[in-house]
Parts: C-alpha cells; structure tokens; sequence
C-alpha cells in the first residue's frame, strides 16, 4: 500500500491480515484457544517549523499487528511490524510459549462477544492522501499571518485504518483521519525580558478545516498583546481559561478520574450519582459523533459506546474496558486503551458548550474567539489564560494538579484586559475547580484541539470561567 | 512487503541503497539507520502478573538535506526496491521544506566511521525464563499486599535494539544495545488522600546492563518495607509550608538533573528550534562559558561512556562517537547536548547527542548521560552537619516552565531534620524554586553516586521516548520554599 491509500476501503487488506494471525493460532494451539487481533495500518506525517522555517519534515508508514491469547488459563501478549509469514509466525509463536509459561490470570475477562460498531470512523480521503507541500502551504501561511513575529508549531496529517477479529467471531473494522495545526508566535518586548508567546491550534478530520493564516495571525495578536508582563502575588483567582487550558482539565479527568481503574482501585474523585460538578457541567465521550477523530472501537473490540459521564453536574457513570467492568460488576464501555495496567479512558471527551451563544468568530486582540470575550467580560477582576502544560498530579484522589500558564496571561479588570501578567505556577484540585457553585460560565464553541501523539484524543473544549484558580508561584518563584 | 529480521549485510545494503536513493533525488547529505529492535514488557498487580507484551519492530529510517532543509521518511519495508523509495521520498519531502526555507547551515564535521558496538551483559535479559520473571513479580507483589499495600504493582523492561547506520560521507556502523530494569510500588488509600511508596525509585531503575541488574536491585526484599512505609504516611503529619533546608535523596535529584539542567543545556530547545512544544531555555549561548549555574559543587558531566548507565552507546545516530564532555564546571556552565546539525548552527564543533526512538523517527538533540561528579561529603555527614531541615526522597510528581527555570517538586516521603538527626516522617512533601538560585545553593554534596536511568523522556513532535542516564547522589539545598499545596 502506498502513503495515500483511500480510507474508505475499509481496511479489508488489515481484516485479512487479523484472520491469517488466528489461523495461526488456531493452528499452532487448536481450537481451545482464545485470541483476539488488532492489525493497525497508519500512515503519519508532520511538518514542523520553528524561528520560521520548516526545520524538521517527516513521515512514516507502518502495519502493526497486536496479538492477545488466552490458553490454559494463563494470558500474553505481543505485538510486530514485521507482518510476511516469518514475521506473523514469529510473533505467534513466542506468544504461545509466553501463554505457557506464565502464571495463571484468573483476571481474564474473556473475549468481546460479536456485536457491531455504530459507527466505522470518520475517513477523509483528502487528508489521508494530503503530502508535504499541502502541510507546507499552511504553514507558510501561518508564519506569513504572524507579520513578521518568530514562528514555530507543526501542521501534520494521519490515516489509520484498523481492524479486529477474535476467534469468539467478533469482527470489526474501521478508519480514521486526523489533521492538526499548532503554532507559536513569539513578540519581544523590553530589553532583558522574555519573549512573549501566543498559541492558536486546531484539530480536525479534515485538513481542509485548518486554515494557517487565520490560526497564525491569533497566535500573532495574543503574542503583541502578551509582552512586558507583570506578575501577580499568589492567591485564589477568578479566572477565564481558553479552550487550549480545559482540554488539559478534559485530559486529566478522563485519565485519572473517569477511569474505571482508578474507580475500582478507590483512587478516582468520582463517585457515580454524586452532584461532584457545578450544574453547568455536562461532559460526554462519542467516538461515533460526526467528525470524531479515532476508531469506534476499543483494544478489546468492543464497540465505543456514547458515553455521558457528566449531567448537570452529576456524575452519571465512568468508562470500562472488559477487565475493570468485570471488576466492578458491569459491561464495557469500550474504552480499553491498550494494558490492563493502563485502565479504560475516554479519548472523544467533550465538555458540552453553552446553548444560545450565537455565532462564534475571531476577535481583535488577544482573546482566541468572541465566546471566550464573551466570558471575559462577565469577569468583575481575575485572570485570563491561554494555556497550561506540564501539569502533574500531586493527590490522585482529589486530583491536585501542579501545572504552568503558557501562551499568555492577562489580567482583567472590569470586563477589560488591562496587563499582561508573566507564567504563573498553580496547584490546584481540578474536579475542586469545578465544584458545585464555582463554574461562572461556559462558552458557547467546543473546538476540536490537538493531542499529542501519546495516545489519540479527540478533545472538545469550550472556555471556561471559574471562581477560583489557586496560583501558587510565579516566574519569580 | 517486509522482511524478518534482517542478517547484518542485508541491512546495510538496505541502508546504503536508501541513502543512494536520497542522493539520486538531490540530497546533498543523507543518512540511514535499519532498526531492528525488541521489547518486553511485564507486569503484575496483588500477586499476580497482569500484563505481557513483547513487540518487536524493524524498519528503515531515511535522512535527507536538500540545500538547507531536511525530509524524513520512516517504512517498515527493508527490501532493496522499499529502501530506495523511502530515500527519494525523504529527499521529496524535504524539498518541499523549501516552501518555507531556513538558513544555509553545515553540519559539524565528523569523521566517517566504521565500526561495531554492543554494550556487554552477563545476562541477556531475553534469555531469563519468563516464569522467573512472573514468579519475581508475583511474589513481590504478594509480599506487599501481604504488608497492608491496597494495590501493589511490580514491572519488568527489556530491550534489544539493533542499529545499521550508513551516511553518504561514508560511515558504516553497527551497533547493538541491550537495556533492562524494573520496579516496585505499594498504593495505600486513606480517608480522602492516597499514598505511595516505589522501590528502587518512581520509574525503577534501568541501565545499558544484563539481568544482573534486577538481580542486585532484589526487588522481593524491599517489598513489605515499601508497603509499612506508604500505609505510616497516612497517619503522618503533612510537610510544613516553609523556607528551610532541603536535603535531597540521590533518585529525587537525578529527577531535578534531569529537568532543570538536562533539557535546559539541549542546544535544539537553546536554538528555539522546540519553542511551540518542549519549550526553550533560559540559557543564553553568548554566555557559554561564563555563566554562573550553580555552586562550586556544582559539576555536570554529559557521558555517554559509563559503563551500564541507562544513556550509554558507542555511537550517537548521527554516527558521532561516545565522548564524555563537561556542561558545568565548578558551578559555570560550559557545554550543551548537541547534534552535527545543531552544534554548526551554533558555531560550536561538537554533537554527539543525536538519538531517535526507533526506525520511525528523526534522530534530534536528547540527553545522554547528564549527571553530577561526586562531592566530598557523605550523606549521613550532610544530615549531620543540618541543624533543622527536611529531607524528601522518591519522586512523585514533577513539572517545570517551558524555560526550565521555575520548577516544583513532589516527593513520596520526607523526614524532619532536626539536630543532625532524621526525626518525624512528613507526608505530602514538595519542594519549589527557580533553577540557578536552587543550584547557587548546593553547599553540601555525597560521593554516593548512582546512575539513575530514566526510561520515559518525552520529546519531540511526533513523540519520541528517550532513555537517559543521570548519576546522582545526595545533596543540600540551603534555604528552599517547601511545603506548597492546593
């Protein structure tokens, strides 16, 4: 197969390739086997730039065939890119033999019995056939959008077509496309002083959908509008966080919070019929939404279920792959992400926006929309951030995160920006944040925002305002 | 379609025709690596082995420069005709580069070598029986669980990585590295709050070593201490919020070597060239060999020639040899991490710190082994000469500024100081500074080296996960805000 291949095929070349694997198995361990198959073709290409100029500009395309088996009562594992006949012998195989001689797993859930995906992905074949000079265009358009500010970010293309078989009959396929775009504009201000950035970034099933010079001239705005920062003293803030700043919320809830795992093992804040959440927050996981970036079904093959985590403020249940479910006396939800050890996670999670708002479009400055503006000005006084990165868990049970701004902060006054305030450090409890009564306001647009490449998520971020942010240090200390 | 396990000549006939292939389509440089690479993994939870992935992987990975811009291209196809299409479709992509051109730059001359590499072992960590490895496991998880851990997790690493490097300057290198390690935790919940403790450290330990290493680290024996020890910080007091003396266990500051010295000295983040995703540094070249970064203890090495350490090679993949090199010298920065490409742009005429995760991925600037010479104290001599001080060991959670200068720390456990004595264990410790300030502080160092690898550094767009080495040994840290919470 070439870089470009249609996804609508529906990945018949990876379902053959899934039943060669439990043939093999059949054959080497008789029929009393259990196996399941995920074989998993991606074509990936990303163009990155940096002091504006293309400096990095790569691609690669690569099958990879997963194998479980469960036999005697013991479980294993493994996985190989090397899929001509030597290369699936082998990786079944040593399987097998690891199946032997390991301790029993009397943890085994058993197969995902036959049921059908609702959905088989969301493929764009423009996407998936898109090469370097389309990447390239947009980002010379961005470095062109910023008017002559420094530069850096990436545009970049995937297309993944899947398909899963068990030797319980369960069979699956399905095929999806993701393009993204994420840069930095960078703005000097007073000699001695830091530049300043400002991010914008986007994230679709179509590349179509990103446009550089729109995402290139915000990033611009919020970088003029971000230098000679002062700082601010420690405290609890009220604050505006942009759609970039929630997806991280979005990110850790699902990881640790909403995590059938951490459910089970008594780690996890959430507690199922509990009012955890401020009323204004609903949060769903649809990977069979329209546009959803991923595949319709989980590592175990089981179909991805829409899934409303969040009403009202109440949490109405959390997400399990077959293991934790069998633990906690339930069914799948179809979010098993790979390992046992990993747990089960919502990856197409969204916080579901205001109603009502109206159309939402560009502003002037450095806001990153008009919802986002429209929360500003219901702020009396507190801050407005752009981003947060490298946070980190300090309590799991009541999710304490530790974490940096990024990309600009202001502070407002009176529904007004009036400075630019410098990084800020925070610790702070995020399902706390979120609490009954300390939500402001949600805006009125849910972008879709690039992941990184850890782990595929689909993130749809509205902005938010909260009573309170606990900012615990700045860039002095 | 791919081919298994490739012998030694057909992967460099496969590198060589890719690097053809690039030349052909007008690159001016070009270089290959066939990686063939195996991985292992096991783990267990409450006496039982939960997980067992074995992955293997080979694939070719192509380089190409055209005029001043480089193309990429990754396939897992080693076939001669497979090879060649990945170096024209490097040498294509990177002439689409030219949409947005950069400066003309060089790269930092390096003589081409042929060679051969392996790291020894005693043991090939492959060679183990796995029933070994999921009775160690098993048992010592059980023995945590048995000493009042609620979840007790255990797992075991391995890799074999085998590298065909091949340039259009004419080096030809093979070279073979086999790593392993493991680790230990005891998970504990209490009223509203959890607790844990790690054995020998948060990610376990690693190296460039045989199974000898899981071996010595005797994993069963540290079990039901880290299982007491997670269920008494529960009961004990919270580290006070304050501005004291830090003494900081060896594991906790290869963490703080890591991220506040490590990724701050990685000429790529220097050069802006990871501003929009890793960040920059707040170090300025023109300042290189002048700038105060810590104390006179203060002696950073980047060493990719220690023996066992988990960032050790023969040759980096640029094909650049192993060589030791100062980044700080008596408290005065002097080096940075660097590649062929990166060191030119920089004026410097050294790399020799280009690596890549695999086939798949572009070689960039990472860490080898960054780490600190030993000191002229011992720790119970730190801890005695601290009049009122904590000392916090284990990392538990870590984060940093985009410039590598504003960092907080959480540590599984601290202990009060008090007298040159231990005295009262502390729950929930967490320590905070800005680099250079943290680092001017250091005025006691231990000779107790340990070369702590770290197997799980993130960087890069895409992703890459780097392996990195960081001797460390107890030190103290005069007058350091603890105690932050939310």
């Amino acid at each position: 197969m070439s870089a470009g291949t249609p996804t609508g095929a529906q990945a018949r070349a990876e379902l053959d390739l899934a039943g060669q694997v439990l043939e093999l198995v059949r054959r080497h361990a008789g029929a009393d086997a259990q196996a399941e198959v995920l074989v998993d073709r991606r074509e990936y290409a990303l163009t990155r730039f940096a002091v504006s100029y293309i400096h990095q500009n790569v691609a690669d395309e690569s099958t990879s065939v997963r194998l479980r088996v469960h036999r005697g009562g013991r479980t294993a594992g493994g996985s190989t890119t090397v899929v001509d006949a030597a290369g699936l012998e082998g990786l079944v195989t040593r399987t097998l033999e690891a199946a032997r001689l390991l301790p029993p797993d009397p943890g085994w859930p058993g197969l995902a019995p036959p049921a059908t995906a609702s959905a088989a992905g969301s493929p764009d074949d423009a996407t998936a056939g898109a090469g370097p000079s389309e990447r390239a265009e947009r980002v010379r358009a961005f470095v062109d959008a910023a008017g002559g500010l420094e530069t850096a970010g990436y545009c970049r293309t995937s297309s993944t077509r899947a398909a899963f078989a068990n030797t319980a009959g369960q069979s699956l396929t399905g095929a999806f496309t993701e393009a993204g775009m994420d840069g930095i504009a960078r703005a000097r201000g007073s000699a001695g002083t830091a530049p300043a950035d400002g991010a914008a970034r986007l994230a679709s099933s179509r590349l179509a959908d990103l446009d550089g010079s729109v995402l290139g001239a915000r990033a611009a705005a919020k970088a003029r509008a971000a230098v000679d920062p002062v700082e601010v003293p420690p405290g609890s803030y009220p604050v505006v966080l942009e759609p970039a700043a929630v997806a991280d919320l979005l990110l850790m809830l699902a990881v640790y919070g909403f995590n059938g795992r951490a459910v089970n093992d008594g780690v996890s804040f959430a507690q199922v019929g509990q009012p955890q959440f401020d009323r204004r927050v609903s949060l769903v996981d649809d990977a069979t939404a329209p546009g959803a970036i991923g595949l319709p079904f989980d590592l175990d093959g089981t179909p991805k279920r829409p899934l409303e985590l969040v009403r009202d403020g109440v949490t109405t249940s959390v997400a399990h792959d077959r293991r934790t479910a069998a633990v906690a006396g339930t069914t799948s939800t179809g979010h098993g992400i790979g390992e046992a050890s990993s747990g089960a996670v919502p990856t197409n999670l969204a916080l579901v926006p205001a109603e009502g708002s109206g159309e939402v479009t560009e502003v002037d400055g450095p806001m990153a929309d008009s919802a986002v503006a429209d929360l500003v000005r219901g702020l009396e006084r507190g801050l407005l951030v752009s981003d947060i990165w490298y946070t980190r868990v300090l309590d799991p049970r009541r999710l304490v995160m530790t974490g940096l701004t990024r990309n600009g902060v202001w502070l407002v006054e009176n529904g007004e920006l009036t400075r630019p305030v410098s990084t800020l450090r925070f610790t702070q409890s995020y399902p706390g944040a979120l609490a009954p009564g300390l939500v402001t306001g949600i805006g009125g647009h849910a972008p879709h925002l690039p992941g990184d490449d850890w782990m595929t998520v689909d993130l749809q971020a509205p902005a938010l305002s909260l009573a309170g942010w606990n900012v615990t240090g700045g860039a002095s200390g | 379609m791919t081919r298994s396990t490739p012998d030694s000549t057909a992967a460099f006939d496969a590198a060589t025709a890719a690097v053809e292939a690039a030349l052909a389509a007008g690159a001016r440089y070009a270089d290959a690596r066939v990686v063939l690479s195996r991985h292992e993994l096991m783990t267990a939870r409450d006496g039982r082995v939960e997980d067992l992935d074995r992955s293997e992987t080979a694939g070719i990975g192509v380089r190409a420069l055209v005029g001043s811009s480089w193309g990429f291209h990754g396939v897992p196809d080693l076939t001669p005709a497979g090879a060649r299409a990945a170096g024209a479709r490097a040498a294509a992509t990177a002439a689409a580069s030219s949409t947005v051109p950069g400066p003309a730059g060089d790269l930092v001359p390096v003589p081409p070598q042929v060679a051969s590499w392996s790291n020894p072992v005693d043991v090939d960590p492959f060679e183990v029986p796995l029933s070994d490895k999921g009775d160690l496991l098993v048992a010592a998880t059980q023995a945590s669980r048995g000493a009042g851990a609620d979840v007790a997790e255990g797992l075991l690493q391995a890799w074999d990585t085998s590298t065909w490097f091949v340039s259009s300057e004419g080096a030809r290198i093979d070279q073979r590295v086999r790593k392993c390690g493991g680790g230990i935790w005891s998970t504990v919940v209490g009223e509203g709050e959890t607790q844990r403790r790690s054995y020998p450290s948060h990610r376990g330990q690693y190296g460039t070593r045989g199974w000898e290493l899981v071996t010595e680290l005797d994993l069963l024996a540290s079990a039901e201490r880290i299982a007491d020890e997670a269920r008494a910080l529960l009961a004990a007091p919270p580290c006070p919020a304050a501005q004291t003396d830090v003494v900081i266990g060896d594991e906790q500051l290869a963490l703080q070597i890591h991220e506040s010295v490590g990724h701050a000295i990685e000429l790529d983040r220097i050069l802006g060239w990871e501003a929009a995703y890793a960040g920059t540094s707040w170090l300025d070249l023109s300042k290189l060999g002048a700038l105060r970064y810590g104390s006179e203890l203060m002696n950073i090495t980047i060493d990719p020639t220690i023996p066992g350490a988990l960032g050790s090679f023969g040759f980096d993949d640029e094909g650049t040899p192993a060589a030791a090199r100062d980044a700080v010298r008596d408290g005065t920065w002097v080096g940075v991490l660097a590649g062929r490409d990166s060191g030119a742009a920089a004026g410097l005429d050294y790399g020799g710190s280009v690596r890549a995760d695999g086939w798949a991925r572009l070689p960039m600037v990472r860490m080898t082994n960054v780490g600190l010479r030993p000191g002229p104290h011992t720790f119970d001599e730190i801890v005695a000469a601290t009049d009122d001080g904590i000392y916090m060991e284990t990392n538990r959670s870590w984060s940093i500024d985009d410039r590598r200068l504003n960092f907080q720390f959480g540590c599984e456990i601290g202990y009060e100081i008090k007298n040159g004595r231990l005295g009262r264990m502390l729950r929930n410790p967490t320590y905070t500074g800005i680099g250079p300030t943290f680092w001017g502080s250091m005025d006691m160092l231990s000779s107790e080296i340990v070369p702590w690898g770290t197997p799980n550094c993130g960087k890069g767009q895409p992703g890459q996960v780097g392996h990195t080495g960081h001797p460390a040994a107890p030190a103290r840290f005069r007058g350091v805000r603890v105690g932050v919470r939310g």
